[in-house]
């Protein structure tokens, strides 16, 4: 690797942890800046009993304190503090907890989106402007258009209660296919038209031609030749598509009620759990930085001819 | 002159001075043709582009219009009347049903105008309410635009003109809240700002669209001028260096002609693509805030919120979830259709 791509990787690497640490600045500070505070939202506490508790959870100490005392506790010892609403449970338990499901029905409809995605797209590819590409494209524009909660809500009408082909509760196995099928949908739409267009430009390239040129069988120059080069544009789409797992999970968890870190998440807001906010946004947000990072530093490796910069 | 057809002697005709006809053939037929016009007519050529247009305009004509005519507003509770106990036979009406007084009313022979979608659990006509919620999806979208555009604008234009230090800091900052994962900060701050910004804008004429919607724009202004902002850089820098550019200021053109005639023409279309195209990402961001509660502040609906209300009936009203969806994906696909057809045809270097 040239000194070049590594500058820029170190870059890339510096600006993550930039942006990791700004979003636990602001979420510090936002959530901070709450009017009240957070004992003030449910019924009403004696000032002294008050001042117990902010003594207790070290809320009595100035900002700036409080925020390195706060940093100090995540980077040292993963520490988010505990939980407001579910009393007795430290948050760090609540996002590891949640974390296991959404990570089932996070990968699995990755793994549903590339696969599905790539061969779609690649049947639209070769049978450009014929009736598969038509059908194909079509069905992609109106996905792509299609905000994850409606399609969630939709897919809930239609096979749980119109027809009843899965069980609505997505506390159980069965209960995960309709999730991770609304979750899917949208980066499957999204990866069959990148790689429709990619694998197109791919083909018109000069060296497919020489192999078609030579004898070479179409299943080789498909397989062989145009599928590698024209998936790169894909690896780019690794961390947007995770990104959108993430948010897509908050509103699909919360349709299907499955019970996963999205809804711990959305639950925390509306309950106004604000440690549990502040850790779910900043692991969140975490995760997402990382994986942006990882696939910028992947497309970089894979195809060292691009300049990012 | 009779010519042998394999004799080698030049044919004089060729050598004729030209008829008026001939002249008129050599002519420019077309009249030269500014860069709008010429980009109105391919957009007219693109079918898909211009239905997606008047699909937006019929949407938002309704929107505007059938509020003032219809007789029910979105907020009155038809089972509340002052003074009297809650009639609940006006809540959760079935499409073209009556409540019980509107029944005494149709059976002594008045008229009494149809509620098309039913009303929902509160006795509010439905029909209406959807209508209303499509108003408040699209300016919300419409506004959130102009707000990006608007800062985007101003900073990626500071940055592209000063270049040096300036653009070195305000591309940093633009980097990192770039990389900011948006959806999150954007939940994170609107379920922040609604709760602070209440006692804030009490009594002004902000309160009266209520905290939610004044969140919601900050949110929008304060994240997603990056890409705006970004793309009007690269743009600038990019322009200033064209040959066309150095070619107009050697025939003699001034600055101002080179900015009006030059720069800002082709500056134009990536501004009106980008902000075409961020209206639909705002009503898509506006409606999924507003379906996590995050969104409008009720009773005012917008089609998010209508959509989240609707999950708790589902079994039985099913319609009030689906019309909703279609409007929603409706709205986005159209205006995402006729973002892409303005590209098309203002930006043909971007065509594929």
């Amino acid at each position: 690797m040239s000194t070049k791509s590594l500058v820029y990787i170190l870059k890339r690497i510096v600006l993550a942890a930039l942006t990791v640490f700004v979003v636990i600045t602001i979420t510090f500070f936002v959530m901070h800046a709450v009017p009240g505070g957070p004992f003030l939202s449910e019924k009403a506490v004696s000032p002294g009993v008050l001042k117990a508790l902010e003594a207790k959870y070290g809320l009595d100490k100035p900002l700036l304190t409080q925020f390195f005392n706060y940093l100090s506790g995540i980077f040292t010892r993963l520490d988010f503090g505990p939980s407001l609403q579910l009393r007795g449970r430290e948050v760090l338990d609540i996002i590891v907890g949640g974390m296991k499901t959404s990570f089932k029905l996070g990968v699995i409809a990755s793994a549903l989106a590339l696969i599905s995605g790539i061969v779609l797209g690649s049947v639209a590819a070769l049978r450009r402007n014929k009736i598969a590409d038509n059908i194909i494209m079509v069905i992609t524009t109106a996905f792509v258009s299609m905000p994850s909660f409606i399609m969630g809500s939709l897919l809930l009408v239609l096979f749980t209660i119109k027809y009843t082909v899965f069980p609505a509760n997505g506390s159980t196995s069965a209960g995960l296919i309709l999730p991770i099928i609304t979750l899917s949908l949208y980066p499957m739409a999204y990866i069959t038209r990148l790689t429709r267009s990619s694998m197109l430009d791919v083909l018109g390239q000069d060296y497919i031609r020489t192999a078609k040129s030579k004898g070479v069988p179409r299943i080789r120059i498909i397989f062989g030749h145009a599928l590698k080069n024209s998936l790169i544009p894909v690896i780019t789409y690794f961390g947007p598509m995770f990104a959108y797992i993430v948010t897509g999970s908050l509103v699909v968890e919360q349709i299907f009620a499955v019970p996963g870190i999205g809804r711990a998440f959305v639950n925390s807001i509306t309950g106004r759990d604000y440690p549990l906010i502040m850790g779910t946004t900043i692991v969140l947000a975490s995760l997402i930085v990382i994986m942006n990072l990882v696939s910028d530093i992947l497309y970089k490796i894979v195809d060292p001819r691009i300049n990012l910069d | 002159m009779k010519k042998s057809a394999f004799s080698l002697h030049v044919d004089l005709e060729s050598f004729m001075p030209a008829s008026a006809e001939d002249k008129e053939y050599m002519v420019q037929m077309r009249p030269s043709s500014t860069f709008f016009k010429d980009g109105i007519k391919r957009l007219r050529r693109n079918k898909v582009a211009i239905v997606s247009f008047y699909i937006v305009l019929f949407i938002t004509l309704a929107s505007i219009v059938l509020p003032m005519l219809w007789p029910y507003s979105y907020e009155s509770m038809l089972g509340v009347v002052p003074g009297k106990p809650v009639d609940a036979s006006y809540n959760n009406l079935s499409p073209f049903k009556y409540g019980s007084t509107e029944l005494r009313k149709i059976e002594a022979g008045e008229k009494v105008f149809p509620h098309v979608f039913g009303t929902d659990s509160s006795g509010r006509d439905y029909f209406i309410r959807v209508v209303y919620g499509a108003r408040i999806s699209l300016s919300v979208g419409f506004f959130a635009s102009i707000i990006v555009l608007v800062i985007g604008l101003t900073i990626g234009a500071i940055s592209g003109y000063f270049g040096g230090k300036v653009d070195l800091i305000l591309m940093r900052i633009v980097d990192i809240i770039y990389s900011l994962p948006d959806m999150l900060m954007i939940i994170l701050l609107a379920s922040v700002l609604r709760v602070s910004l209440g006692p804030a804008i009490e009594n002004t004429i902000f309160a009266k669209l209520g905290s939610n919607v004044i969140s919601l724009f900050i949110v929008f202004g304060a994240l997603y001028w990056v890409s705006m902002s970004r793309l009007i850089r690269g743009q600038i820098l990019n322009l200033r260096e064209q040959e066309y550019v150095l070619a107009a200021r050697a025939s003699g053109a001034r600055g101002p002609r080179i900015i009006t005639k030059h720069l800002l023409p082709n500056c134009m279309s990536v501004i009106i693509i980008s902000t075409a195209l961020q209206i639909p990402s705002a009503i898509f961001t506006e409606s999924y805030l507003s379906f996590l509660g995050l969104g409008v502040n009720a009773p005012m609906p917008s089609l998010g919120s209508l959509a989240s209300e609707a999950l708790n009936g589902l079994t039985t009203y099913p319609y009030r979830l689906v019309i909703p969806a279609i409007v929603i994906s409706l709205i986005v696909l159209s205006l995402n259709l006729f973002g892409d057809g303005l590209r098309d045809a203002f930006d043909p270097k971007l065509r594929t």
